[in-house]
């Protein structure tokens, strides 16, 4: 101490001593989740300011599903949260089918919700694995990716790829589940529960990680809906604001699950939901496999779906000639693929509140799509979160917001 | 819907039109009043549209005469219910004002538009590119900007790296382009000889 204050001392005397110490964090920093670039501005070891930096990963989504159809764009979705894609598919499928006004077969709709439920699971896996591993504890890395390997492997099953799954199609899903993924999901549901007290045990009573997390990044209720925080970033913070109870789609409103809900505003309390949100994912595919075994054989895609082969302008459709003896041309009339029209439609992603906003002209390729990713917003609310905190805490929080990248660029 | 008859009685004059599309509510309004009409739907104790659940803008490039439309995406999250308000933007005019005095998240929102459309929000503490580069020339989610550059358009940032790239690629510890480049000064020297 008495040395530190003789160094002050020294430095006194000299021109800028007391300037502020710039340090950029990222793009390469691990615990950035990405390609985060934090520009922070430190008076010793406080934040005194944070701006972060982003557009590394910029691929001009909404720009490239402007010049593709409805059928070639939701497989650029796969990219934008590319550890539930699957969540992001059926948002986009959904928002698009109510534009359309199609209705999807119930047994399509329960399968969505597995698939749904399924990546909420393997997001909020990787989240705890990622952010306990930058807090310091490494086991609950391996044990979060043992299980995280077990759901990846039913998605290859489901529809052959882990990753980027494009899985629903628009009016229903690809392909039924067969017998064995249904005994294979029923096993992974007997098992999960049992799973999670594993990770809890690890880190919950921890010294370390108690003293990491409680306290660290707080943020009231009314600042949080300010900042736009949405899913377990708001939950932390005590508003029960889960859009598969206030608006709900595909078959949610039959389910029974509670809505996770902490009222500690901190880094500690956005960690507790998400381990009650998996619990209740668990609770939730299990309701869904008892509810497939009820419509068994049904179809899975709607009968008005449209073709993959979707044409990019307006459709002619075929119109009987005016007159027999006129000659043999059918002159067509143009039909709308898509009727024109505006929908914003949101769904409860891993991440938080994921909306698309698509404006149709009528034609197969929409004339603009907006994606409301839940990442980006909880990106531009970092500085509030931060802001007066100590250096080490960022990461902390960083964390506990749970961000992708790839969403917030898009 | 209690909000439309609301803003209806308030803001005779602001509001141009309101329509149902896909079931959901939609106002057009003015834009010179936008942060008054959305401060009173944000508090009065009736609507309470406290989350902006989205703010972006489309460009209406030879279909409708105002350019530009900003669309503010509201949710109430006490008495679950959206409302979207869409506020005109000419084209050899485009500047409204902004909303971050009552909505934080709106600072970002309105920067990306600022971004990909160059719309201007008066009154924004911060108003820079956000996913572009800062030296990007453009708005790459307006209607006459091309998917594909051509390639004496494009980022000079980008070019000079590639060139430096090619510079140095000599110096790179993987063969590959090493030898390409071997392999051509060997046939021309070849092609020097069998001249001689």
């Amino acid at each position: 101490m008495a040395q530190t204050l003789e160094i002050i001392k020294k430095q006194q005397g000299e021109e800028h001593w007391d300037e502020p110490y710039y340090v950029n964090m990222g793009p390469q920093h691990p615990s950035t989740h990405g390609v985060l670039r934090l520009f922070l501005e430190l008076d010793g070891e406080t934040i005194v300011r944070c701006d972060p930096r982003i557009g590394y990963l910029h691929r001009g989504v909404e720009k490239l599903s402007e010049h593709r159809t409805y059928a070639q764009a939701m497989t650029l979705t796969d990219r934008l949260d590319y550890i539930a894609s699957a969540a992001n598919n059926v948002g986009y499928c959904l928002a698009v089918e109510k534009l359309m006004g199609l209705e999807v077969p119930r047994r399509a709709q329960i399968i969505r919700v597995i698939v749904c439920e399924m990546a909420r699971i393997a997001s909020h896996l990787l989240w705890l694995a990622t952010h306990a591993l930058d807090i310091g504890a490494m086991t609950v890395f391996l044990y979060c990716f043992r299980d995280r390997e077990w759901l990846l492997d039913i998605f290859e099953e489901i529809c052959g790829a882990r990753l980027t799954v494009s899985y629903p199609r628009l009016g229903g899903v690809r392909l039924d589940f067969t017998q064995e993924i249904i005994d294979e999901l029923y096993r992974f549901t007997d098992e999960f529960p049992r799973r999670i007290p594993e990770y809890e045990t690890l880190i919950d009573v921890n010294r370390i990680w108690l003293k990491r997390t409680v306290g660290v990044g707080k943020v009231s209720a009314e600042e949080a809906i300010n900042l736009g925080l949405t899913g377990p970033s708001l939950r932390g913070s005590g508003v029960a604001y889960d859009l598969r109870r206030h608006q709900p789609y595909l078959v949610y409103d039959e389910l029974d699950f509670e809505v996770a809900v902490e009222y500690g505003c901190d880094v500690y309390s956005r960690y507790r939901v998400r381990m009650k949100e998996m619990r209740e994912a668990n609770k939730i595919i299990r309701q869904c496999l008892d509810l497939l075994k009820e419509c068994e054989g049904e179809p899975v895609l709607a009968e008005g779906a449209p073709d993959l082969l979707m044409p990019f302008g307006k459709m002619k459709a075929p119109q009987a000639a005016p007159h027999p003896k006129r000659g043999f041309v059918v002159k067509g009339v143009e039909v709308p693929v898509v009727p024109e029209g505006e929908v914003y439609f949101a769904i409860e992603a891993p991440k938080g509140e994921l909306g698309y906003y698509i404006v149709s002209d009528g034609t197969g390729h929409p004339w603009r799509v907006r994606i409301r990713a839940p990442s980006f917003v909880h990106i531009s609310a970092l500085p509030a979160l931060s802001e007066g905190q100590m250096v080490a805490d960022i990461v902390a929080v960083i964390g506990s917001v749970d961000i992708v990248l790839g969403e917030c660029d898009r | 819907m209690l909000a439309v008859e609301k803003l209806q009685e308030r803001f005779p004059e602001e509001i141009i039109e309101v329509f149902e599309s896909a079931g959901q509510t939609v106002v057009v309004v003015r834009r010179e009043k936008i942060v008054d009409i959305l401060n009173f739907l944000h508090g009065d104790v009736e609507l309470l549209f406290d989350h902006l659940a989205d703010l972006t803008a489309i460009d209406w490039l030879g279909k409708k005469t105002p350019r530009f439309e900003v669309v503010y995406t509201l949710y109430s999250i006490r008495y679950k219910q959206y409302l979207r308000i869409k506020a005109q933007v000419p084209e050899d005019d485009p500047r409204l004002p902004s909303v971050t005095s009552i909505w934080k998240t709106a600072n970002w929102f309105e920067r990306e538009v600022y971004d990909m459309f160059g719309l201007v929000f008066e009154g924004h503490p911060d108003l820079r590119r956000l996913l572009m580069p800062e030296d990007w020339e453009g708005y790459p989610l307006r209607k006459d900007y091309p998917l594909f550059l051509e390639p004496d358009k494009e980022w000079p940032v980008y070019r000079e790296l590639r060139e430096k790239a090619r510079e140095l690629a000599r110096f790179d510890w993987y063969p590959t382009l090493i030898e390409h480049d071997q392999a051509e000064e060997v046939t021309e020297e070849e092609g020097h000889g069998a001249n001689a």
